[in-house]
């Protein structure tokens, strides 16, 4: 396969994860702002969950004001943010659209579609438009799309490196929900174990559809423990870090046993999910959440730069 | 204005007569309710735009991603009517390419005194770079769209060869898989011959070129500037059908003596590319250098005959509107035979005598730029009002060379479905012929139609249709 049009298939699929992960964002922050305020005098929520994305700055230069709206309009709609639902998806779709004879016709047409969709939303009175409706209409477009590339593509190599794309891409936007709401959304170390820190942990349970895996998994209350271990360590949670990077190796071993050779991105690769396979959470919490999960997109981002590598750049190293 | 207008000939008709080709076409129009019509329009739209038949237009704002018009009315034509055209443009393509090989390395033809060298080696079009070349079979334009219009029922001329990439041939695909898809039953009833063998000519002409230093299984490719291309959809399209990889200049790199492309595996042997962009665009080091389209160092590689392209650098010095009135001569000269096809009767500005008749008949002619294309930079004399007349005239004036002028033809017209039912509209033809091993080409063509009313204009950009073209078996 040509480099340039498995390295669109990988950001095709990586986009749409994107796209998925700020409309999950969105979700927390616009259910954040429905809590109660428990003390006085600590930050914005919505600011917050700008700066777990990058771009408070950019946001404050245009907006200044954080409200409501003015987030929503930012993260679901505005083409000068460049993780906004509206910039991944027009990037998805057009590295699909470049790539088209690559992807089966359900496909492109979920992509498509969804773009479409995306425009007519664009031109829908906002006064009608409820923040619940537009992060449910990306989760079901991502999804959609998603399906229809399970269920029609075939397993050759482009189909390695859209899951490539995906698992990693997800992989990293796991550890930075994770991280808003460790790092960013509590105000102080005080707050642990408080009523205010369980309903956030909650809350992001929420975000990233796991309620019912939780409550499959793991007997009782909701504990930071917990809840570390099923978005961390549980390699049956679909978007848990370890699930990720056991998702991409396999992806990677398809590739070596397709391409009779293993390379680079395999062994990193292999190394981390060890790594993680060897984890306890009472290890992470002894390094610190947050430093760990830095620690882990580090990692995480160094397996793309392989893949990038020796894959996508048409020149093995 | 003209002061007799000349008669048209309606491709359905003969007198008041239907033709007999014709004739499963009119039942069936006559049949057919107006809302199923607008069903079966509305469908043949959905579909063109599903499979993401566009016509990108970037720039000008507007719709980038536009569908070009399709009209269901078919154009038909008989056995008897396709031998001549077939064995006409296969004859064409034959002394094209011969004129193409000859001018680049003996150039008999000009010694000969039959063409004027100034023509040939002065025309831009002129590859410096391919003169002493052979290209693999002697082939320099593989595939060559001939541009026929129709004045009468034994009445066909030529009015441009395409030498260089001619585009639209999956319109001329895609119309017939649309028109099965919606109307089986027309195809049950008449005898079609089918088109869809293109794809599978195509890749064994492509095939048939490999250059010599190619073992085994030739790896074709075609080469596009990319998505922003109006013809994107074309080149994705062609490579999806033959199988091949589709790639753009930043995926191809020159090492050792070939060419490779970059894949996920490493770097692998291309031998024959079939380029969709132009000749300046081909290699940075040869051409111009401001080029991101294509690939450093590949002209060395083909020249040393380690990879095929296709069409070869300078082939469109064959296809300029100049050297167009030579065609006949060069049918004469290499082939010793007689022209099957016509061409227009043209005045070349160049010529003292005739710039003198074109500027003072302005009114009833055509005029065209030498090296233009699709309709731009085109005078309409019967079309013109006086100022625009009087403003071209200044500019031939200024510059006869880079003229020629035909008179207005009484084109054939199509019945076309329009509000009311249907209506002539005025059609040409480009039919696609491959010159590898051997010369081919598949029964059929893209036809364009001018929707307008009165209108002669029938190319895309200016807001021409298309239509399936049927042949008729015997």
């Amino acid at each position: 396969m040509l480099s340039r049009t498995a390295d669109h298939l990988y950001w095709m699929a990586r986009y749409i994860e994107r796209a998925e992960t700020t409309a999950r964002l969105l979700e927390v922050g616009a259910r954040n702002a429905l809590l109660p305020n428990a003390t006085g005098g600590y930050r914005n929520d919505w600011e917050a969950v700008l700066q777990a994305k990058g771009t408070l700055e950019p946001f404050l230069e245009k907006y200044r004001d954080t409200n409501h709206r003015n987030i929503e309009t930012w993260l679901f709609f505005d083409s000068e943010n460049p993780s906004s639902v509206y910039s991944c998806l027009s990037a998805a779709r057009e590295n699909a659209r470049v790539v088209r004879t690559a992807l089966t016709a359900p496909v492109w047409d979920a992509i498509n579609g969804a773009f479409q969709e995306l425009q007519q939303l664009h031109r829908t009175e906002r006064s009608k438009l409820m923040v619940t409706d537009l992060t449910e209409w990306t989760l079901r477009a991502c999804q959609l799309i998603r399906g229809a590339f399970m269920s029609t593509q075939l397993r050759n190599d482009g189909y390695d490196f859209s899951g490539i794309g995906t698992t990693i891409e997800r992989a990293d936007n796991t550890a930075r929900l994770i991280d808003v709401k460790y790092y960013v959304l509590l105000p102080s170390a005080s707050y642990v174990g408080s009523g205010l820190d369980q309903s956030q942990w909650a809350l992001l349970l929420q975000s990233m559809t796991a309620q019912r895996a939780f409550n499959w998994s793991y007997q009782g209350e909701i504990t930071a423990a917990k809840i570390a271990d099923l978005l961390i360590l549980n390699r049956r949670f679909p978007r848990s870090l370890r699930a990720c990077v056991q998702w991409y190796c396999e992806h990677l071993d398809n590739l070596a046993e397709n391409y009779h050779t293993g390379t680079a991105a395999q062994e990193v690769a292999h190394k981390l999910l060890d790594d993680l396979r060897a984890a306890t959470v009472e290890e992470i919490f002894e390094e610190g959440l947050h430093e760990f999960l830095a620690r882990f997109m580090a990692r995480n981002a160094e397996v793309a730069t392989t893949v990038h590598e020796v894959y996508l750049s048409g020149m093995p190293a | 204005m003209s002061a007799t207008k000349p008669a048209i000939f309606n491709e359905m008709l003969n007198g008041e007569q239907v033709r007999s080709a014709y004739r499963n076409l009119e039942k069936w129009y006559r049949s057919m309710p107006a809302e199923l019509r607008s069903l079966k329009q509305n469908e043949a739209e959905a579909l063109f735009r599903r499979v993401g038949i566009t016509f990108a237009v970037y720039g000008e704002g507007g719709d980038p991603e536009r569908l070009i018009p399709f009209d269901m009315f078919p154009r038909v034509m008989t056995a008897e009517e396709w031998r001549k055209l077939d064995r006409g443009v296969r004859q064409r393509a034959a002394a094209l390419n011969a004129f193409l090989a000859d001018v680049y390395d003996r150039r008999e033809i000009i010694r000969a005194g039959r063409i004027p060298e100034h023509l040939v080696t002065n025309n831009e079009a002129f590859e410096k770079a391919a003169i002493g070349f052979r290209p693999p079979r002697g082939v320099f334009s593989h595939i060559v769209g001939v541009d026929l219009v129709r004045t009468g029922p034994d009445q066909f001329y030529v009015l441009e060869d395409n030498c260089r990439t001619p585009s639209g041939v999956s319109y001329m695909l895609q119309n017939r898989e649309i028109m099965m898809r919606m109307f089986p039953q027309l195809f049950m009833e008449s005898r079609i011959r089918p088109v869809d063998g293109y794809a599978g000519l195509l890749k064994k002409t492509l095939a048939s070129v490999a250059p010599q230093k190619c073992q085994g299984e030739p790896n074709i490719v075609i080469l596009t500037p990319g998505h922003f291309n109006s013809a994107y959809y074309e080149h994705s399209f062609l490579a999806d059908l033959m199988g091949v990889e589709l790639v753009e200049g930043q995926d191809l790199f020159v090492e050792g003596d070939f060419v490779w492309m970059k894949t996920t595996e490493g770097p692998r042997k291309v031998d024959v590319i079939y380029r969709r962009i132009d000749d300046a665009f081909i290699d940075p080091l040869c051409f111009r250098p401001d080029s991101m389209l294509g690939v450093p160092g590949l002209m060395s590689v083909y020249r040393s005959g380690g990879v095929t392209i296709c069409s070869a650098p300078g082939a469109g010095v064959a296809d300029d509107k100049a050297i167009y009135t030579y065609v006949p001569e060069m049918i004469r000269f290499y082939l010793g035979e007689e022209p099957i096809l016509e061409n227009v009767p043209t005045w070349q500005c160049a010529k003292p005598d005739d710039c003198k008749y074109v500027l003072e008949n302005l009114s009833e002619l055509v005029v065209k730029e030498v090296h233009g294309s699709g309709g731009y930079g085109m005078l309409v004399g019967p079309k013109s009002d006086k100022s625009t007349i009087e403003s071209f005239a200044a500019k031939i004036r200024k510059n006869p060379d880079n003229y020629i002028a035909q008179p207005t033809l009484a084109l054939s017209a199509c019945p076309t479905f329009v509000e009311e039912g249907i209506a002539p509209r005025h059609v040409d033809l480009r039919p696609y012929c491959l010159v590898g091993e051997t010369i081919e080409l598949v029964p059929g063509g893209l036809t364009r139609v001018a929707l307008k009313e009165g209108s002669l204009v029938v190319n895309s950009s200016q807001g021409g249709g298309v239509k399936d073209t049927w042949v008729l078996a015997e």
